[in-house]
């Protein structure tokens, strides 16, 4: 509903004033709200991320990708089984990889939450490869076989097995 | 109760000491940097042993790393509820990562190093939280201080990074520089003269957003706001900090100007307000926590404005912190029902300000 007053922006506030003895209800926007000295503001604003997940489904997510929303919200993640719908119904993604998995969606996402899809801040290289190794332990692929397991990803688990296998 | 709080450095209250720059107006700057180690899925998706291994990972990065030289490992998820409420109350963890909602119960392997200038919270929504919090206005300093860690962190432990997203985190509201900066600022003049929704909606418009006392989903009480960035990607973290430090002092001289107005327009008003809530915090025998912070914010308007003297904002900074819940039990050694803590908060309260003021004659 848009604002009694400046009839411009939505209105967030009712305001129901006594004129000669009846009730007149109001709708304002914030800011004509504010300069009749109602505060409308003092607690924290809504998150708008929920809103912009329910979006998502609606967005294509790749070009020749799955064109219905329930198979777009099918689409898993390959290093921590999560999926597109298990974002939008947390807000959260599961891992690093989902960025890759689920990057046509996030673009877009990222695009209104923050007016850009492009880092431009400081840049990062990882320490030497050596470093790096110790991150992929045996443990870690154990984690990721039970969990595709759980998932009923079977193909995968058969995958991580596999370089259990050849690890130990 | 199993924290033995001599144990933080400084108690981890330093940043209460009102040193830095504003402290009057600006209690607190915080800033900190989200950051996941690759090779594990997120906290939120991880299973017990992946966060067991980032904890032990950081362990061992921590202790090459000079900026957590003399920092203290707590492991909060081996805390009893009511000294991980502590923490939270003392602003060194978040209530997440302290566990502190029914739905979201503490996690294994959530810990936070702490040292005197920055700290590391693991486990939380994201692996790593670097952080740092410190009295006063202060963002370039703070920066100063969390990006050393980043980098000392970052050269032993690989992170999650893209080269087009910058640092990728759990929640993508948090991604590309992984920082939120913000600072604590009591702004009662612009609320008392109802100017105080015009400025947090011209925040809004520059991608800035504000919180309670307690950052995230936190109410604001006692009239102060958490003022911070809300993005994180497509600006660099000097671009956003310069924009915050902009609006920030642009926001304090209206506070100043707020408050002049009031003085002069109202004084006698204002007057009576702020001795009434002197008077009250002085001597009454029950005290809510909203009660007191609101009467707190009241006081310490008018140690801005000189019209109550003698009184340090040190003190005001400590009273915040310490009549709160777990703070109140932890000095009476128990744990305290909500109206026994209403009458140890107005004891506490009391005897701080007779203290105060015996000290000045």
């Amino acid at each position: 509903m848009l604002c009694d007053n400046c009839k411009d922006r939505d209105s967030v506030v009712k305001l129901v004033q006594i004129v000669e003895g009846s009730p007149k209800e109001l709708h304002l926007c914030e800011k004509c709200a504010a300069e009749r000295g109602v505060e409308t503001t003092v607690a924290a604003p809504p998150p708008e991320l929920a809103k912009l997940l329910q979006n998502l489904q609606q967005q294509p997510l790749l070009a020749g990708g799955p064109a219905s929303p329930a198979a777009r919200d099918a689409v898993r993640c390959t290093f921590c089984s999560a999926t597109l719908g298990d974002f939008r119904s947390t807000g959260r993604l599961g891992c690093a990889h989902c960025y890759g998995a689920f990057e046509g969606s996030l673009r877009d996402l990222l695009r209104r939450v923050h007016g850009s899809a492009r880092h431009t801040g400081t840049r990062y290289e990882p320490p030497r490869p050596d470093a790096l190794q110790r991150a992929v332990t045996l443990g870690e692929l154990r984690d990721r076989l039970k969990r595709a397991i759980d998932s009923e990803q079977f193909e995968l688990a058969a995958d991580i097995r596999d370089r259990i296998r050849v690890l130990e | 109760m199993n924290l033995d709080l001599a144990l933080l450095p400084d108690g981890g209250v330093s940043w209460l000491d009102a040193s830095g720059d504003h402290a009057d107006i600006v209690l607190s700057t915080r800033i900190r940097l989200a950051r996941n180690v690759e090779g594990f899925a997120f906290t939120g998706r991880a299973r017990d042993g992946e966060r067991l291994r980032v904890l032990s990972q950081v362990r061992d990065a921590a202790g090459e790393v000079a900026s957590l030289a003399h920092s203290v490992l707590l492991r909060v998820d081996e805390l009893p509820a009511a000294d991980r409420l502590l923490l939270h109350e003392r602003h060194l963890v978040s209530r997440e990562l302290a566990g502190l909602d029914a739905q979201h119960p503490v996690r294994s392997g959530a810990a936070v190093f702490l040292g005197p200038d920055v700290g590391v919270m693991v486990n939380e929504e994201d692996h790593l939280r670097l952080q740092t919090l410190r009295s006063g206005f202060g963002l370039p300093g703070a920066f100063t201080a969390v990006r050393q860690l980043d980098q000392e962190l970052g050269s032993r432990i690989p992170y999650a990074f893209h080269d087009e997203f910058g640092f990728l985190t759990a929640c993508p509201t948090n991604v590309g520089t992984g920082m939120r900066a913000s600072v604590l600022i009591h702004l009662p003049g612009l609320v008392l003269t109802k100017e105080m929704s015009k400025v947090l909606a011209s925040l809004q418009q520059m991608g800035l957003t504000y919180r309670g006392l307690y950052g995230e989903g936190s109410d604001v009480v006692g009239n102060f706001f958490q003022i911070s960035n809300q993005t994180t990607l497509g600006r660099s973290e000097e671009e956003l900090l310069e924009q915050l430090v902009r609006v920030v002092k642009t926001v304090i001289e209206r506070e100043e100007d707020a408050r002049r107005l009031l003085l002069r327009d109202a004084g006698y008003i204002i007057e009576d307000k702020v001795w009434r809530a002197y008077g009250t915090l002085r001597y009454a025998r029950s005290l809510t926590f909203e009660e007191a912070m609101n009467y707190l914010s009241g006081v310490r308007l008018a140690v801005g404005l000189k019209l109550i003297s003698g009184l340090s904002v040190y003190t005001l900074n400590k009273l915040l912190i310490f009549s709160q819940l777990a703070h109140l039990g932890h000095a009476e050694g128990r744990a305290l029902t909500e109206s026994e803590a209403n009458l140890a908060r107005a004891r506490y309260v009391r005897q701080t300000l007779a203290n105060e003021a015996a000290a000045q004659e």
